[in-house]
């Protein structure tokens, strides 16, 4: 199997030039899709039986939930292949994955406290979910923190890759915690096996939203990963070729 | 459209989910470009560091 090309994201600047190519496609097809999203959600769904018009926060919560857990499988990967591999790109990567998912657990914690209130009465429970999320937040706070106590940016990314990994313990954990113990929160409606349990008119926006929210994070993960590769580079040729090319387009 | 905003009486709760998760994913993007514009600024710098010591 020719995987060649894979190798060639390792460049500082093959990567550089892809992720500027790509990034402003990405975040396009995200605002798209996410027009279409709200629209969906906000408009055409119908008010839910039980929990009237409130589980229109679904539309943004469940989206935000799923990219946090997303966000950080891929940031403890890049950190993974970083280690074993030494490829400095994929250090910039997880470095770029956790401003990102700070906005998505923080998202998914609020909106899902908003939904709480309405829905279950209270703001916060010392629930599996919660508390597993709440975690997985401190772990990109952490992540981020460590790195910015590290002087020496070599042994940053080889210290944080190592908390990254050990964080990936917690992913299944709060995917798994509403099936595992008996929590508040509600198990999973969308991702079944017997296909969603909730009517299409009310899944198409969710499933739209995810889209959207995956477009985001690829696009905000790659501006984030240029400006981390900008700052290992001390000044070979290519960066010098770049900087003038965009001094010449502007 | 009045009804539209009201969310049968949990707009509040609606409006303010939808603000805040749309509110931070534009922060992001803003911080993002920030960062990315302030790497190039520095490495421009230390590309004149590196020509006229």
């Amino acid at each position: 199997m020719n995987w060649v090309w894979f190798h060639r994201f390792g460049s500082p600047p093959y990567f550089y030039r892809f992720a500027g190519r790509w990034a402003p496609w990405f975040l396009g097809i995200a605002s798209v899709l996410a027009a279409i999203g709200l629209y969906g959600g906000l408009v055409v769904a119908p008010t839910d039986y039980y929990q009237s018009d409130v589980f229109r926060i679904m539309y943004v919560h469940v989206p935000s939930a799923y990219l946090m857990m997303m966000t950080y499988c891929w940031m403890a990967g890049a950190a993974a292949v970083g280690l074993i591999w030494r490829i400095k790109v994929a250090h910039a990567v997880a470095a770029a994955c956790a401003p990102a998912g700070v906005v998505f657990a923080g998202c998914a914690l609020l909106t899902g406290m908003i939904w709480g209130q309405p829905t279950w009465g209270t703001y916060w429970a010392w629930d599996p979910r919660l508390v597993s999320s709440l975690f997985m937040l401190f772990f990109f706070l952490g992540y981020i923190a460590l790195r910015g106590a590290i002087e020496d940016r070599d042994r940053a990314d080889r210290s944080s890759a190592v908390l990254a990994i050990v964080g990936v313990v917690n992913v299944p954990i709060v995917h798994y915690s509403v099936v595992w113990w008996n929590s508040l929160h509600q198990g999973p409606t969308l991702m079944r096996s017997d296909g969603p349990a909730m009517p299409m008119s009310m899944a198409w926006p969710l499933l739209v939203m995810l889209a959207a929210y995956t477009f985001y994070f690829l696009a905000i993960m790659l501006l984030r990963a240029r400006a981390e590769v900008l700052r290992r580079e001390r000044g070979g040729a290519w960066l010098r070729e770049e900087l003038v090319r965009l001094e010449l387009r502007s | 459209m009045k009804e539209f905003f009201e969310m049968r009486g949990y707009g509040g709760f609606v409006w303010s989910a939808y603000a805040i998760a749309i509110g931070s994913l534009l922060l992001n993007v803003w911080l993002a470009r920030r960062q990315l514009r302030s790497a190039r600024n520095d490495a421009r710098r230390r590309i004149a560091m590196l020509e006229n010591p």
